[in-house]
Order: structure tokens, then sequence, then C-alpha cells
């Protein structure tokens, strides 16, 4: 695959992640007001979200776009910022990618583990 | 009276000039205000009146060469058509070379690496046709040939590519004009290299560097749009790259 469809698949992954995350980010805020505005503690929150599977779901997805989208945009950050591109920018966004995976992955199992 | 509407004033401007190469200052002259006066009149009145080693480039004097572009109190201009009354606030003026370009001389830029990136984004007509066939026939109202024409007046000045934060940060980026002469090429149905061209624009180095902060669009002298035409690039390659034709 040549770079210039590698970019180009990245910047396509970056807007397609943007559409997800627009949708979660929504839901996740709008969650987040019903809840504090309802008055619900956190132990309470908890007993609704640990062991279901759609909010594991639903922030599965999250995670997942974040992961996608930001790593792309630290890619072109630092590039700019070092002047122009090479791989160890390239390694320093997919680091951030498993860092944002592996911190993402430990909320999702505090947030909806059994 | 207001001194704009004085025809009898006699006000000298403060005109602050580069002077020097990549290392140099500015350099003062006082230079007497007349009726409708452009920039170009004033870098020439320093250059025939007072100091003959001033280097600037221009040639035709009616916004159409694209060779007079230089920097106008911060911000890229082409100096032939701007009146020192649109831009001379208190009296004053500072004007040096284009930004991002290596400076040769005083006001002069070396613009090789400017057209060297349009060569890269394959800005050359590639024919399909000899002149043994029939005239290509381009109806006037297509989709693409609007596109063409709207992007198509570029005189190569040179201000968008001085006026693009991209550039500066990113010295691989390709720049406005060049992308905006790929998409003019790219809507040309003679054209016979219009998959090779996408492969040249795509990336990190072009279209897909462009952050749409629109500094191009908002300095072209010439009301061109070239982040509408990044953007057509943008959607020409996805379209390649998912159909498969970008390999």
């Amino acid at each position: 695959m040549s770079a210039a469809r590698t970019q180009s698949f990245l910047w396509l992954a970056q807007r397609a992640s943007a559409a997800v995350l627009a949708v979660c980010v929504v839901v996740h805020l709008a969650t987040m007001i019903i809840a504090v505005r309802g008055g619900l503690t956190a132990a309470e929150i908890l007993a609704r979200t640990r062991g279901s599977v759609a909010w594991a779901a639903f922030y599965g997805v999250f995670v997942l776009a974040v992961a996608i989208h930001v790593p792309i945009g630290i890619r072109t950050v630092v590039a700019e910022m070092r002047g122009g591109h090479s791989r160890g920018v390239d390694g320093i966004a997919l680091a951030f990618g498993v860092v944002l995976v592996v911190l993402g992955t430990r909320a999702i199992i505090a947030v909806t583990g059994a | 009276m207001t001194r704009e509407t004085d025809p009898h004033r006699t006000a000298t401007l403060s005109v602050r000039v580069w002077r020097g190469g990549g290392e140099g200052a500015y350099a003062v002259y006082d230079v007497p205000r007349r009726p409708s006066q452009t920039v170009l009149d004033v870098v020439t009145h320093i250059q025939r009146r007072i100091d003959p080693t001033l280097a600037y480039r221009y040639a035709c004097r009616v916004g159409m060469c694209g060779s007079c572009a230089m920097t106008v109190n911060g911000r890229a201009r082409w100096t032939c058509r701007t009146h020192v009354e649109a831009v001379a606030a208190d009296d004053a003026l500072t004007i040096g070379p284009l930004a991002h370009l290596p400076v040769i001389r005083d006001l002069v830029t070396d613009m090789r690496e400017f057209f060297d990136k349009w060569a890269r984004a394959k800005g050359q007509f590639a024919p399909t046709a000899t002149r043994r066939e029939e005239f290509a026939r381009i109806v006037p109202e297509s989709e693409a040939r609007r596109a063409a024409d709207a992007a198509i007046e570029c005189i190569g000045c040179g201000i968008c590519y001085a006026s693009c934060d991209v550039v500066a940060w990113n010295r691989a980026y390709l720049g406005p004009a060049a992308l905006n002469r790929a998409w003019t090429l790219h809507n040309d149905p003679r054209d016979g290299a219009r998959t090779e061209r996408l492969a040249a624009i795509a990336g990190d180095a072009g279209c897909h560097a462009c952050h749409t902060h629109q500094s191009c669009t908002e300095r072209c002298p010439k009301k061109l749009a070239p982040t509408a035409s990044i953007a057509g690039l943008k959607r020409e390659v996805a379209r390649a790259v998912l159909a498969g034709e970008l390999v």
C-alpha cells in the first residue's frame, strides 16, 4: 500500500471516528447530566452500570473511537511541532493510542464489570 | 477637510523596507504621499529616487502577472493593486519579502520551492488526444467545468503560500496554489493523469495536511478559494481510495 493511500485511509478513519464520537459524547453528557440532576449517588450509578452489557458495549465503542481519532490528530500535531512527518512521530502517535486503549478499557471494566 | 480628501496635501509616508537577505534589517525611507498611490509606487519611488540598490520584482503593474507580491504591514498583498490609503495607518508602511520563501535580496524571494511544488502536484496538463482528433466538447454548464472555472484564474503570486500556517509548520506541504492547480486539472475531462495526480496530492504533504484555516481564501487577490479546491480534492481522494483506484 502506498504512503498516500495509507495516509488517505488515516484521514477517512479520523472523519469516521469523529462522526461516532459526536453521538457518543452527546449520549455521555446527557446521561451524566440526567444522573446528577436526578440525585443519583456514585453507588446508585454503579449499581445500574455494573454487569450491563449495553453500557459496556456503548463505552467500548466510545473508547475505540477515541483510540482511533486522537492518535491520528496527535500524529499531525507532533509532526507540525517537529517540522515534518517521520517514523518517530508515528511511534509517538501509536504509543498514545495504546495508552488510550489501556486507560479506556480499565475505566470500562471499573464501571461495567460485574 | 480630512487628509484622505485633500488633494493638495503633501504628507510624507514613513516606509520601513527590508534590506538584506535572510539576515538583514529594516531601513526607513521618507516617501512623498500622492493621490491614488500604490504600494508598488512607493517601492519604485525608493528605488528610483533614494536608493537604486533596492531589489524588488514587478512586471505588469495591473494585477495580471503575479510578480509583485510582498508583505505589507504584516499581510501578503499584491502591491500593484494595493492603494497606500487602504493600508497605511498613520502614514506608516512596513514592506518586507513574502513569508515562507527564502529571501534572495531585499524584497525578492526565491520562488523555486513554490513552483517546484506545482510540478510535484502534477500541475501540468496531460493530453489524451492529438491535433488530428476532433475538438473536445466541454459543456460550459457542466459541474466539472464550473469547478475548474472557479479556481482557474490563479496568477501564481504566492500570496496564499505566504499566508498559509501549514506551509510554515510542514515544509513538505504542497501549499494552496499547487493544490488549487491540481483541482482545475482534475476537473478537465481531457486530462489523462487524474489518478496519478490524486496519488501525488494525497496524504501528509498534500490535501490532507490542510487545516481549513482559510487564510489562502481570505488573502487571495483574485478572490479564489483554494480551501474549497482542497476540500474538493479530499472528497475525490476519498472516493478514489474507497473505489480502489488509488493503490
